[in-house]
């Protein structure tokens, strides 16, 4: 992958900041029917299989709960599946940062003497840059989900969490398919079509060698029973199956956020999950394992405990709440501004609503301050997420952040010239009737048919987006003064 | 020298100051008003085997097991079917059909892939999602036998069907390796059509095997 860096521990794709990525997105308008088929084709088939649960209010009532409680007491939840994973044969491993997560997978990949390794889908080791870090040791790490392989044979970068390839067509990944398949392994068969059907086939047997052959998988976790040391992973294609059955070592990257108390809380997550995600009752495979078992899947089983920026989420009271994501991406698929710009805009592995909070979280406000201003702050994020996590509260949390953070610095911004001179303005009224003038004036001398379109100086960052109505030429005080005599 | 494990568990007690000394961890203290089951006083099975269905798997319910697993091969035809130990018997049809294997000695994953179907029992169904969950028991075998093979036929009896998750998760041993599966493997990966089959089996025959005369206390 090209142009990827690291910031802050997450992986960072070398994006500009979110209003310029967003304004090349929006001009791409294959992109754009792309992305409006597939997110209005998802949000329906969500809301049809929530809408199948009468108490789902109360399903995302105690998930919330669940979570909100087990982060309270995050310390003793880690250590309990500490515990649990140990005595089932299992070991853990703690990684502070994306570096040591990546030398600690590295490390027991070399430990096995192999040099490829099969991977499921996994947003933390995407977070950490783990391919990457991977490949500059020898090793390469193969994608096995459809969509992560569509994404990694074209050297591209995934834009939605559930469906990565969300942004091409079925006659483009034909011809990546054709192009780079060969290069990677078993190359395409020959009279390739663009039929779902036989692109899905092409990617059965391009797969099927590698899973066969691999001595080494690599995972994410979506859910860990504390009590039990179960850990669980969701998907649809059976590629999560071969790498959790098939290899000999199975490493798992998780999140310390993904930890349960207990293996019943998952009855919860279970029925949430899936309707969420992909709007179906449940999810074609869901894998759970308990350290290891003599005869059946892998004999060495690793998971490695990420923190990487999700301490210093959990210190922040308000933003604290992002951290029981279960990532559904509902909340990408309901947001006007995810459907005009897709993932790559975010600039970050967590695209849409709740990239605009997790990734300023775990990267520092700072280094991707424009992110919690890539929303309308309209609130459906919030409605469709299964965990309750009130992103709107969060995102108006980190605007102020990012504001104080960049009021740190030694020149002011505009934003915060313009809140000086607001106040001073309304400080007497004086000075605002003056100003009321002066503005009426000027807006007349600038104004084109009662509109404004194009404002003087620093301030065309707001009108290159947005017609100004022209200002009345009376304001309301001078017509209150003029139509009602001071003796009334 | 301080080790990542004591550095993230102070990270996280400096980042909890918010959260009083004395606080423990409650579960009964969280509200769980939800729903034990949303089967809503339907038939398990007729619900098991709509749900199952929607899925694209091919339901059949009998009282005569070996009819139906007959029926059903005859019908997918596989070259060689794999029996893992434990399967019931009774329940297989009189030779024929396809070629038999034993996972005994263990099968490699070239004999696997190369079998054309599998044959197995499960642990426990759920009614309303329509999932069979396998956890590697007796008629089940390791998880690699029900993964490689392109057709799997499943056989559930119809006490072994909880009405829902809730249910299903309180009669499994989380111990044991679980594998839940809701119709065949599926992707919707292009343009969001779905299609049946990526890496899982592609084809799912599920028979539900019903008591002749109800059966009280039964177990599963």
């Amino acid at each position: 992958m090209s142009g990827t860096h690291t910031s802050g521990g997450v992986v960072w794709l070398g994006s500009p900041a979110f209003p310029e990525a967003a304004r090349s997105a929006v001009a791409d308008t294959r992109l754009r029917t792309n992305l409006r088929k597939a997110t209005g084709t998802i949000r329906d088939k969500r809301v049809a299989a929530a809408a199948e649960l009468d108490d789902w209010e109360e399903l995302r009532t105690a998930a919330a709960a669940i979570k909100r409680a087990t982060l309270r007491h995050l310390d003793h939840h880690l250590l309990r599946l500490e515990e649990s994973v140990t005595a089932v044969g299992g070991t853990v491993h703690w990684a502070a940062d994306a570096a040591e997560a990546n030398r600690i997978v590295t490390r027991l990949v070399r430990a096995t003497g192999e040099t490829e390794v099969v991977k499921v889908k996994s947003m933390a080791t995407q977070e950490i840059g783990l391919n990457e870090a991977l490949a500059a040791a020898g090793i390469t790490a193969y994608e096995t989900d459809l969509a992560e392989l569509i994404v990694q044979l074209d050297d591209d970068r995934p834009s939605h969490i559930l469906v990565p390839a969300i942004h091409r067509g079925r006659a483009e990944i034909r011809e990546i398919f054709r192009e780079r398949m060969g290069e990677w392994g078993k190359p395409a068969p020959e009279g390739l079509t663009d039929d779902p059907r036989q692109l899905a086939e092409a990617a059965r047997s391009h797969l099927r060698e590698k899973f066969l052959n691999t001595k080494v998988a690599v995972s994410g976790a979506n859910f860990a029973a504390a009590d039990t040391g179960t850990v669980a992973v969701v998907e649809s294609e059976g590629n999560g199956r071969m790498c959790l059955t098939l290899p000999e070592t199975l490493i798992t990257v998780m999140g310390i956020e993904k930890v349960l108390p207990s293996f019943a809380d998952l009855e919860v997550f279970l029925q949430l999950l899936p309707r969420s995600s992909t709007g179906e009752r449940m999810n074609p495979y869901t894998s759970m394992w308990t350290g290891t078992v003599p005869g059946d899947g892998p004999r060495a089983f690793h998971l490695v405990l990420l923190d990487n920026g999700r301490t210093a989420t959990l210190r922040d009271t308000v933003g604290r709440q992002t951290l029981g994501c279960i990532r559904c991406s509902a909340c990408l698929n309901v947001c006007p501004v995810y459907e005009r710009t897709g993932g790559h805009a975010y600039g970050s592995p967590y695209p849409g609503p709740i990239g605009a909070v997790l990734t300023p979280q775990l990267a520092g406000v700072e280094r991707a301050a424009s992110l919690p201003f890539a929303s309308t702050l309209c609130g459906a994020c919030y409605d469709a997420c299964p965990v309750k996590i009130d992103i709107p509260e969060v995102l108006v949390h980190l605007r102020a952040r990012a504001v104080d953070a960049a009021r740190g610095g030694s020149l002011p911004t505009p934003e915060s010239l313009a809140m000086k001179a607001a106040a001073l303005t309304l400080a007497t009224p004086r000075r605002l009737s003056f100003a009321q003038r002066a503005g009426a004036l000027g807006s007349r001398l600038l104004a084109r048919r009662g509109v404004l379109r194009r404002l003087p100086g620093p301030l065309h960052r707001w009108s290159d987006t947005r017609d100004t109505p022209a200002p009345p030429r009376e304001t309301f005080r001078a017509w209150w003064r003029r139509t009602r005599p001071e003796n009334q | 020298m301080t080790t990542s494990r004591e550095t993230i568990l102070a990270r996280i007690g400096s980042a909890l100051t918010d959260v009083p000394k004395t606080e423990r961890y409650d579960a009964a203290a969280i509200s769980r008003d939800y729903r034990a089951s949303h089967a809503g006083g339907h038939d398990v099975t007729a619900l098991f085997a709509e749900r199952a269905a929607d899925y694209r798997a091919t339901v059949t319910r009998t009282v005569h097991a070996p009819t139906a697993i007959a029926a059903a091969l005859a019908e997918r035809v596989p070259a060689s079917l794999i029996i893992p130990d434990g399967f019931p018997a009774q329940w297989l049809p009189d030779e024929g059909g396809p070629r038999r294997l034993a996972d005994r000695p263990p099968l490699s994953v070239r004999e696997l892939d190369a079998a054309a179907g599998v044959l197995t029992t499960c642990a426990v169904a759920i009614a309303v999602t329509g999932t069979l969950v396998l956890d590697a028991g007796p008629g089940q075998g390791r998880r690699a036998l029900s993964l490689l093979p392109d057709y799997h036929l499943c056989v559930v009896r119809a006490a072994q069907i909880a009405e829902d998750v809730p249910e299903a998760l309180r009669r499994l041993n989380p111990r044991r390796p679980l594998t839940f599966i809701s119709g065949p493997s599926a992707t919707s990966d292009i343009e969001l059509e779905r299609v049946e089959g990526v890496h899982g089996p592609r084809t799912l025959d599920i028979v539900i095997v019903e008591p002749t005369t109800p059966a009280p206390g039964e177990a599963a």
